[in-house]
């Protein structure tokens, strides 16, 4: 079999191909683009708000519309292309078979062609920089009637047509991605490997699944609605009688923006955890292996992600207490949104009883593993001062939202993958990365990430309110904090400088990093037992997990 | 210098407050702040004492303190929980009093328009047709509806301190949002629908009004002024901009 394999071509055995094994790494290598571009727009967007006269190179002076579109491209990139696509669509092709004892995945042309469709939404994606009026304008969340309109602003026009056809290509990807991992789990588990003994990785993945079916299929829908409403004469999210840019907007119906937002937070906020249950059950799986002890409580930790992607999909409403809906409803949402804040302490207090217990082997997966436990901590602090209707009504759409989802989404996200990235390095390529530049890459992420985040909270008590362009005007109580964000735009050098020590170690590894033993890591999870570590498209039949894989 | 005040002075903390109920907002806000940000360095600390340990000093949270630890944090839920609600309910769901101003606030790509009823208490006819904002009638109020003679269009919101305001939002054309920091209020301006925001201004003096819903290119420069004056003043401005308006409509 492995002959056979070696006989293909280059292009069908790297490209082509449906190994989930080469889907993975073709995963992570999307996202990888995609987070060099967004970082590198943020980095841009940081330039402009500090300093909004610099000529940039070869552009010049960035106007306030192309401060937006920098900022729309960025969330999109992040959110979808960075923080679902790697650790939900990628690890799981890449470890999630091993981990329960399949050969393959359940439907291997479905997860390969989820990969290419979400490559297509990916370059449709950026291609929207090239089009007339540029990048669209309304933020990754697509609030209409700026987002239905082409009149209501530069960018709105054939870019925000791009985009809608870059997340409907991410939603089909996504849901394709989705079955095949349902599909995995339910059908391709070894005789051995029952429910209650599937790592805790794996009970994420497939979590995080289960939430991607219903949530994309939604955020499928709304995105024709919007595209009907732009270019089919519909009026799903318009209201009758609006006088945008100087023309009256007449229709025979009368819809309503808020729809669009109940729609768009339905998929919005079971979307966030979909992009970081993965990271917790590495969290749980990681600290299993680098403590030598099983997790504490493996049935609570089941539980508790079961009971987080449940109340997952009845919070939504807290994106929306100042949208006007009904005050009442901001009640109820307060509640399940507090009701959520408990599992995932349960999980947050369970982590930490088994990092008390000491004796951890300090590796750079460990290290990067319990950066995502104290950035957890430091985004989760202000979610519950976020979830109070009236501290919210104070907070919305300042830089403490910002500072907020950043921390618990963006940072630890990020910690968690590399967290996978160092500590799965060694089973694809059988050399580690150098601990040494990946100590020296942890600490300075760690140290710009908090000099990076924290201060925005500052920012966002002071009022400053999101998307702005630049500090200055009537309002000159934001002037005051230029220093604050002159300081921020030096921290975010410092973060995206750290990360060429990473690139760098992962390239200069990949042909000179320390060969190491099948097992360095002394794990006890399927893919790095004998069979697990052959490719699995070579492998002739389904393996039996090892027994000793959760007691 | 007590504490609290020393905190209003600095310029990255809350703005100081200048509404009715901005010091229970402000007093739940900094102490739920505090109470969360103890329990996160509490973990902290909990997170780098675990990496130093050996490995003998097995288990050191003992359920007990994992149940005392998960109780506290459910508690603290509970009263934070318990005591926003109330303020809630006070702030959004208490019926405006009889003498309550009634202010129409108006958002357009990126301008704020302000207007008040006149002495007959009532808003007149508006109609999108008549709109022009370079005419001086960005709203549209139709001149042959009597309700509408009396309006008065400003682009700064005037309010008497002391008095409630009732302030009901529109918007022209896309979602805006209506920020006031001082007053510690914030609702979107929604195309369609009309929502509100009850306020009593406590503090004279002159406070920005930011937009705070992404809506376009000049998101960033959509600002007003709010200016809390006493009622003498008030009703002094109020005769001035009625003046100003008889004048400007008696003109052929």
């Amino acid at each position: 079999m492995r002959n056979s394999l070696q006989k293909k071509s280059w292009l069908r055995r790297c490209l082509f191909t449906t190994a989930h094994r080469v889907v993975g790494v073709q995963y992570l290598l999307l996202a990888l683009a995609a987070v060099v571009c967004g970082t590198l727009l943020s980095l841009l967007m940081r330039i402009h708000l500090v300093w909004p006269n610099a000529a940039l190179p070869g552009h010049g002076v960035l106007r306030p519309e192309e401060y937006l579109a920098l900022v729309t491209i960025h969330g999109t990139l992040m959110i979808y292309f960075v923080l679902t696509a790697a650790p939900q669509n990628g690890l799981a092709s890449l470890i999630l078979p091993a981990q329960i004892g399949a050969r393959r995945m359940a439907l291997p042309r479905l997860n390969a062609l989820s990969l290419w469709v979400i490559l297509l939404g990916f370059l449709v994606l950026l291609s929207a920089f090239c089009v007339v009026g540029g990048a669209p304008i309304s933020g990754w969340t697509a609030y209409p009637p700026l987002s239905a309109l082409a009149i209501a602003g530069p960018g709105q026009a054939m870019g925000m047509d791009l985009w809608l056809l870059s997340i409907a290509l991410f939603c089909v990807g996504s849901l394709l991605s989705a079955m095949s991992v349902v599909a995995t789990v339910c059908t391709q588990r070894a005789p051995e490997m029952r429910w209650m003994r599937l790592p805790l990785t794996v009970w994420s993945w497939f979590t995080s699944a289960c939430m991607m079916l219903p949530a994309f299929s939604v955020l499928l829908v709304a995105d024709g609605m919007l595209f009907s409403d732009r270019h089919c004469g519909t009026a799903f999210f318009l209201p009758a009688g609006s006088l945008v840019n100087g023309q009256i907007l007449r229709h025979a119906v009368n819809g309503d923006p808020l729809l669009w937002l109940h729609l768009f937070w339905f998929f919005g906020h079971p979307e966030v955890y979909i992009a970081i249950l993965p990271a917790m059950g590495l969290t749980s799986c990681l600290l299993e292996t680098f403590s030598r002890r099983p997790p504490v409580s493996y049935r609570t930790m089941v539980g508790c992600t079961l009971a987080i992607a449940t109340l997952g999909f009845a919070v939504w409403g807290h994106h929306m207490f100042v949208s006007g809906m009904n005050p009442y409803d901001s009640q109820a949402f307060n509640l399940t949104t507090i009701a959520i804040a408990v599992p995932s302490a349960i999980e947050v207090i369970l982590w930490l009883a088994t990092v008390m217990g000491g004796g951890l082997e300090r590796t750079t997966p460990l290290l990067f593993t319990l950066g995502f436990l104290s950035l957890f901590l430091s985004g989760g602090a202000t979610g519950p001062v976020l979830a109070q209707p009236i501290l919210d009504s104070y907070l919305h759409n300042t830089y403490f939202v910002v500072a907020h989802f950043h921390l618990i989404l963006g940072m630890a996200g990020v910690f968690a993958l590399f967290a996978a990235i160092y500590y799965w390095f060694p089973l694809l390529t059988g050399r580690r990365m150098n601990e040494r530049l990946g100590r020296w890459h942890f600490w300075l992420t760690l140290a710009g990430a908090y000099a990076v985040f924290f201060p925005m909270h500052f920012a966002g008590l002071a009022g400053e309110p999101r998307h702005y362009a630049q500090l200055t005007g009537s309002a000159t109580y934001l002037a005051r904090l230029v220093p604050l964000q002159v300081g921020i735009t030096h921290a975010a050098f410092l973060l995206s400088a750290a990360q060429l020590l990473f690139l760098w170690n992962l390239l200069h590894s990949l042909r000179q990093g320390a060969v190491c033993g099948q097992n360095p890591w002394k794990a006890s999870t399927g893919e790095w037992s004998e069979s697990g570590r052959i490719c699995a498209a070579s492998f002739p039949a389904k393996i039996h997990a090892t027994a000793s894989e959760q007691e | 210098m007590p504490v609290p005040a020393l905190l209003m002075r600095l310029p990255w903390l809350l703005p100081p407050g200048a509404s009715l109920h901005a010091p229970a907002i402000d007093a739940l806000l900094y102490s739920s702040l505090a109470l969360l940000l103890g329990f996160m360095l509490l973990g902290q600390v909990l997170l780098v004492a675990g990496f130093f340990l050996p490995a003998q000093s097995q288990a050191r949270l003992q359920p007990m303190y994992r149940w005392a630890l998960l109780l506290a944090l459910v508690a603290l839920f509970v009263w934070m929980t318990t005591r926003a609600e109330h303020l809630w309910m006070e702030t959004q769901m208490t019926p405006d009093g009889p003498d309550a101003l009634h202010v129409e606030v108006v958002g357009a790509q990126f301008q704020w328009y302000f207007r008040y009823a006149g002495p007959d208490g009532v808003f007149g006819r508006t109609r999108l047709k008549l709109a022009d904002a370079a005419a001086g009638n960005p709203l549209g109020i139709d001149p042959e509806d009597p309700h509408g003679k009396d309006d008065i269009l400003s682009a700064v919101l005037v309010l008497p301190v002391g008095r409630a305001a009732d302030l009901q939002l529109h918007s022209l054309d896309v979602i805006h949002g209506f920020f006031a920091p001082n007053l510690r209020i914030k609702m979107n301006a929604v195309p369609g629908r009309t929502t509100e925001l009850h306020v009593t201004p406590t503090a004279l003096g002159d406070y920005p009004i930011v937009c705070s819903q992404v809506c376009g290119l000049g998101h960033f420069r959509m600002h007003a002024v709010l200016r809390v004056v006493s009622q003498q003043e008030f009703a002094h401005w109020m005769e001035q901009q009625q003046a100003a308006q008889r004048a400007a409509t008696e003109q052929p």
